[in-house]
C-alpha cells in the first residue's frame, strides 16, 4: 500500500492541474457550487433562477451580457446594489465556472 | 391524498365526510421549499399532520393565517398566492396573481388578503374568503415589508423608489395611498406590537426609516443615522428580514447591515441604546413571546450558527449549531419552545427555549419558513 502512494500522487498531481486550465472545479465541489447558486444565490435571485431583489440568472436573461462583466459582478459585487463581492467565497476558476453554467442553463440539484 | 388519508385517520372519529372537532391555536406550516409543497404541523405534539403539495416556487415564501385559525395564506415567489385548508390538509383555493412576489399580510378585520409583489411592482387586495381581486396598488417599484396596520391600513415600502407608502383599504376598492420619503433602498419592513410605528430598514444608507401611523402627516424620520460610522461594510449574502418583530422592555433589537451586529434603540426616544456583536450578518432577530430573549440567525457563509440574547442584560448567553443553513425560526405561542429550520440537514429542530435542548426533530424537505397560527392574532404577522 506505501507503495501505490507515490504512484496515485503521480497520476493525481496532472489529472489536477488538467482541471485547472480547463476551469472546471472537482465533482464534489461542483456540487457545493450547484448547491450554493441554487439555494444562496436563489436567496435574492430565486432558487429557479428567475429573478427577486436581484435580476433573473436565466441563460435566456443573460444572452446579451459579457462573459467578463458577468464575472466581475460575481467577484466584486455592485456598488450600489444588493449584490456583495463572492471573492472571498469562490476562486477565479469557480466563478468562471458558475458564469458559464449559468449562460448554457444552470443544472439542478 | 396520502396526506389527505393520513390526517383523516388522525382526525376522524368515525365519520368519512367531517373531520374530527379539533382546534387550531397549536397548529401552524413549515414551508418545504424545494419541493413546493408545505407541511402541516402540530406544536403540541411535536408532529407533522399532513403535507400539501402543489403550491409552485416556494424559494422564498411567507405566510399569514385567518382569524379563525383555519386557514394559511401562503404567498410564493412565483406570484402563487395559496389558501390551505389546515383541518382538511388540502388546498382551499389557489391563484397566481403575479410574476414574482415576496409575501403578504391580512387585514386587521381579517377580510382582506394584500400580496406585495416585485414584478409588477405593487400590492393587490384579495377578499380573504375567495381570493377574489377587489383592487391593487402599483408603485412601480419592488414592494418590501408590506405589514398591516390598525383601521385597514397597510404601510409598505419600495426598494428602488426609497418611499413608505401608507393605503387605506377602509374602502377595498378604492385604495388611498400616502407616501413618505424614506430612503435609499429599503429592504425590508415591521410594524410595532401596538400597530403604531412602522419601520423600514434600509439598505443603501446606514439608518432605519420610521413612520408614526398615528400622526402620518409628520413624514417618516430617519433613526439610527450614521450607525456603520463611516466604516466600510461588510459583504451581505443574505438580505436580513424585518418581519419577526423584535422588541423587548421598551427596546427594539434590530439586524445591522453590513456588521455583525444586533442594534438596540429605546423604543420611547429611537435612539440607540447599544449594540450587541454577533456571529455574523444577522437575519432574524426575533423577541420570544416574554421578551427575556431574543433569537438571532445569520446570512450565509454563517448560517449554521444561532445565538441567544438576554435583554436584560444585552449580553449572548448561548450560541447553538443547530444544524447546517439555518434559516427561519418559530416559537411556540407562549414561547417555551422554538423551532429552527436547517435547510441543508432537511429537518426542522425543536428546542427548549429554557434549557437550550433539543425535544425533538422533524424531517423537512429543504424547510424554510414556520408560521404558526399563533400569527392570526398579531399585528404585522
Amino acid at each position: 500500500m506505501k507503495l501505490a502512494l507515490p504512484a496515485l500522487t503521480f497520476l493525481a498531481v496532472p489529472l489536477a492541474a488538467a482541471a485547472v486550465e480547463a476551469g472546471e472545479p472537482a465533482p464534489a465541489r461542483q456540487r457545493e457550487l450547484i448547491h450554493l447558486v441554487r439555494q444562496d444565490c436563489g436567496s435574492c435571485h430565486g432558487m429557479k433562477l428567475t429573478g427577486g431583489l436581484g435580476s433573473p440568472l436565466t441563460a435566456e436573461a443573460l444572452r446579451d451580457k459579457p462573459l467578463e462583466g458577468l464575472e466581475a459582478t460575481i467577484h466584486g459585487g455592485r456598488p450600489g446594489t444588493a449584490m456583495p463581492p463572492w471573492k472571498t467565497i469562490l476562486s477565479e476558476s469557480e466563478i468562471q465556472w458558475i458564469v458559464h453554467k449559468l449562460m448554457t442553463g444552470f443544472p439542478t440539484e | 391524498m396520502k396526506a389527505l388519508l393520513t390526517l383523516l385517520v388522525l382526525f376522524l372519529s368515525g365519520c368519512a365526510q367531517t373531520p374530527a372537532i379539533r382546534g387550531t391555536g397549536d397548529l401552524g406550516i413549515v414551508i418545504e421549499r424545494a419541493s413546493g409543497r408545505v407541511a402541516i404541523v402540530d406544536t403540541t405534539a411535536r408532529s407533522v399532520l399532513a403535507r400539501v403539495d402543489g403550491l409552485g416556487d416556494l424559494s422564498h415564501a411567507s405566510a399569514v393565517f385567518s382569524r379563525d385559525g383555519r386557514y394559511a395564506y401562503v404567498f410564493g415567489r412565483d406570484g402563487g398566492l395559496t389558501k390551505i385548508d389546515l383541518l382538511l390538509g388540502r388546498i382551499a383555493k389557489r391563484v397566481i396573481q403575479a410574476g414574482n412576489s415576496i409575501g403578504g399580510a391580512i387585514s386587521q378585520d381579517g377580510r382582506l388578503v394584500v400580496a406585495q409583489n416585485y414584478t409588477p411592482g405593487g400590492i393587490k387586495v384579495f377578499d380573504a374568503a375567495t381570493l377574489e381581486l377587489l383592487s391593487e396598488v402599483p408603485t412601480g417599484s419592488k414592494v418590501v415589508g408590506l405589514a398591516d396596520l390598525p383601521g385597514q391600513r397597510f404601510a409598505y415600502a419600495l426598494f428602488d423608489a426609497g418611499e413608505i407608502w401608507l393605503t387605506d383599504l377602509s374602502n377595498p376598492r378604492e385604495p388611498r395611498t400616502q407616501k413618505f420619503p424614506a430612503g435609499r433602498q429599503p429592504y425590508d419592513g415591521l410594524v410595532t406590537p401596538d400597530g403604531r410605528h412602522y419601520m423600514a430598514g434600509l439598505f443603501g444608507e446606514d439608518g432605519i426609516a420610521l413612520l408614526d401611523a398615528w400622526r402620518p402627516e409628520a413624514g417618516a424620520r430617519k433613526i439610527l443615522e450614521n450607525y456603520g460610522r463611516g466604516e466600510e461594510k461588510l459583504p451581505v449574502f443574505k438580505m436580513p428580514h424585518l418581519r419577526g418583530w423584535a422588541v423587548a422592555g421598551g427596546r427594539a433589537y434590530l439586524p445591522a447591515i453590513g456588521r455583525h451586529e444586533v442594534l438596540v434603540v429605546d423604543t420611547a426616544t429611537w435612539r440607540e441604546v447599544g449594540r450587541i456583536a454577533v456571529k455574523g450578518q444577522p437575519v432574524f432577530v426575533m423577541a420570544r413571546p416574554d421578551s427575556r430573549q431574543i433569537w438571532v440567525n445569520f446570512a450565509f457563509p454563517n448560517n449554521g450558527w444561532v445565538q441567544v440574547i438576554d435583554t436584560p442584560s444585552n449580553q449572548i448567553v448561548q450560541t447553538l449549531q443547530p444544524g447546517k443553513a439555518i434559516l427561519h425560526m418559530e416559537f411556540t405561542p407562549r414561547g417555551e419552545e422554538v423551532w429552527l429550520s436547517a435547510r441543508d440537514d432537511n429537518m426542522v429542530g425543536i428546542y427548549d427555549t429554557a434549557t437550550f435542548t433539543r425535544k425533538a426533530t422533524l424531517a423537512a424537505d429543504s424547510p424554510s419558513g414556520i408560521f404558526f397560527t399563533s400569527r392570526a392574532h398579531r399585528t404585522g404577522f
